[in-house]
């Protein structure tokens, strides 16, 4: 099993991401520099979180139109698995593999805690080892972490069950008091209609490892690990 | 030429920066001031021969990274060099 990790400039959880995804996959991944024109053969291709290109103009905007991003595309839309975590989660957007944009938090604070979420869809193949409606404890760190989309987008993500996480309060409560940054309702993280692409803001490769406090993002990359096998 | 885009959130678009600087406007006295919208203002100079054909290169530019259209409109206009 290959997995490719995308190093843009300004990236900044690429080598937390390698360190989680070694934990639960047992191997190294790639780390693939934004320029390269070819990806190496990969069953798995992770964007992650930080600043690509100093969030310029719109986040993720130019990240999206790097020279790997025409590669990852290709792969998206011919069924491989991609995962996209806060910037990661704006540049799939930015590139069209997941509906709608993420604009500036609602209150216009940089957000930086652990947030409680629901698991909203327990069967896709990326969240499959969660119990349904299961509340988990993620981190985010974030400034447009706000999820937006037309009505009709929504409705579309809504009804297929496209929507793998909502915020929440530990309760489970979701609502305009629990939704922290202004998120469409209270959506936390999307999966594409071919359920091959997820994309989340919450930062679930920093809640891998007991050491570090928060454990629950783990089930998240064995539900990977187990659907590709 | 040069081309100026003027890139401005969608209608029904949060837009929590236009309106934070509209409540610090009318904290500083500006009460008639009752909405404030923030957008981008593009500069681009380019090497074309003429207006239609500058007008389709910014056109381009502008859908496939300048805007992003789930959320923005813009508008471009070109002027000629002096």
């Amino acid at each position: 099993m290959e997995i490719s990790v995308i190093v843009f400039p300004g990236s900044n959880c690429d080598r937390d991401v390698a360190v989680s995804l070694k934990q639960v996959f047992k191997r190294n991944p790639k780390m693939v520099w934004h320029k390269e024109q070819t990806l190496p053969k990969s069953d798995l291709i992770v964007l992650p979180g930080g600043f690509s290109y100093g969030d310029y103009l719109r986040c993720g905007s130019m990240a999206a139109n790097s020279p790997i991003m025409s590669e990852i595309i290709k792969c998206g839309k011919s069924g491989t698995f991609i995962i996209g975590i806060c910037n990661g989660f704006q540049i799939l957007t930015e590139t069209n593999l997941l509906p709608g944009t993420l604009i500036r938090n609602k209150d216009l604070s940089f957000i930086c805690k652990n947030l409680p979420l629901k698991v909203e869809n327990s069967k896709s193949r990326f969240t499959h080892k969660y119990s349904a409606n299961e509340i988990i404890e993620i981190p985010v760190a974030h400034n447009e972490g706000n999820y937006f989309a037309d009505q009709k987008t929504i409705n579309n993500i809504e009804d297929k069950d496209l929507v793998a996480f909502r915020y929440c309060n530990k309760d489970g409560i979701v609502n305009d008091e629990t939704n922290p940054n202004g998120s469409k309702n209270n959506i936390a993280g999307i999966i594409n209609e071919q359920g091959n692409i997820l994309g989340m803001m919450p930062h679930p490769e920093r809640a891998s490892d007991k050491v570090a406090g928060l454990i629950d993002g783990e089930k998240f990359f064995i539900s990977i690990l187990e659907s590709i096998q | 030429m040069k081309a100026l885009v003027k890139i401005m959130p969608k209608k029904g678009v949060l837009d929590p920066q236009g309106k934070a600087i509209e409540k610090s406007l009318n904290q500083l006295g500006f009460s008639q001031i009752n909405s404030v919208i923030q957008g981008k203002l593009i500069e681009i100079e380019i090497d074309s021969i003429n207006e239609n054909d500058a007008q389709k290169i910014v056109e381009d530019a502008s859908k496939q990274l300048l805007a992003n259209l789930v959320i923005e409109d813009y508008e471009i206009t070109i002027t000629k060099d002096e």
